[in-house]
């Protein structure tokens, strides 16, 4: 790690907020469980976090002037209709099950991101008082 | 977009499935209802849930902002009418109109909304979790 980069905890702030992000989701796609029509939406977690660490060579719409509208967020590029496993009358493609296994795992990724960035902090801080404290 | 939105979606979910709740409720205790006419009689109520769709929020944000109750529907199953000459409630003709309230359909439509707000709970919960340790970063 170079601690002059801007960034100290590297990857893990991005992945931290995606992990956030799709956890935002799973959580609309459960509320909406009976919603009529509803089609359930996922994060495509690669394609996000290339965009968001710059490794995409897409170019975003340059807005100038604060009347001006943007082009969708990268967050919503990255959002794709999730393939359903069984069709259903009211054509609403939530899976429960699918959900909440998801959401379960999101949970553990963020948990996951989260020990990687106090792991970092630990080491700064060991840095700092010379392993005394 | 912050993790606090996902607590208005879970909420707004459990919003939803309560008012469910409540016009099941309020189908199986006037499931036996009987009225002078096919127009008084109690005809079975049904929530209408769409989502909610944020407009061009900041940074382009798509991710839907939960779920609303547009109205509650009637049913317009036909209403059954009873030949009741000694009922009160009997028209000219002897006949009362009951509701029509089907009670399995209902308990089926408990069981399906009591699981749906388990699951906003269990999201919510997850979520504050997930923020606690978040506060707790690099303790």
């Amino acid at each position: 790690m170079n601690p002059s980069t801007p960034n100290l905890f590297g990857i893990h702030t991005r992945a931290l907020d995606l992990w956030q992000r799709r956890s935002e989701v799973l959580a609309n796609n459960l509320a909406n469980a009976d919603t009529p029509g509803y089609l359930a939406r996922d994060v495509d977690f690669r394609k996000a976090l290339a965009t968001a660490s710059g490794a995409a060579n897409g170019v975003a719409l340059e807005t100038d002037a604060p009347g001006q509208i943007g082009g969708a967020g990268r967050s919503a590029e990255a959002l794709a209709y999730r393939v359903p496993t069984q069709p259903s009358m009211d054509g609403n493609t939530v899976d429960a099950q699918v959900e909440q296994a998801a959401f379960a795992a999101n949970g553990v990724h963020y948990q996951a991101s989260l020990s990687f960035i106090t792991a970092q902090i630990r080491m700064l801080r060991m840095a700092i008082n010379g392993g005394q404290g | 977009m912050s993790m606090f939105s996902i607590f208005n979606v879970a909420g707004s979910g459990m919003a939803a499935q309560s008012t469910r709740l409540n016009t099941v409720a309020s189908n199986l205790a006037n499931a036996d209802s009987v009225a002078s006419t096919p127009e008084g009689a109690y005809r079975s109520r049904e929530p209408l849930f769409a989502a909610v769709r944020n407009q061009l929020g900041a940074a382009g944000d798509a991710g839907g902002e939960g779920v609303q109750v547009l109205g509650v529907t009637e049913s317009q199953a036909a209403i059954p009418s009873r030949y009741e000459p000694g009922n009160p409630l009997a028209d000219a003709d002897g006949y009362v109109y009951a509701s029509n309230v089907n009670p399995v359909d209902e308990l089926v439509n408990m069981i399906s909304a009591s699981r749906s707000y388990q699951n906003n709970v269990e999201v919510m919960n997850s979520t504050r979790q997930l923020m606690q340790k978040t506060l707790d970063l690099g303790k």
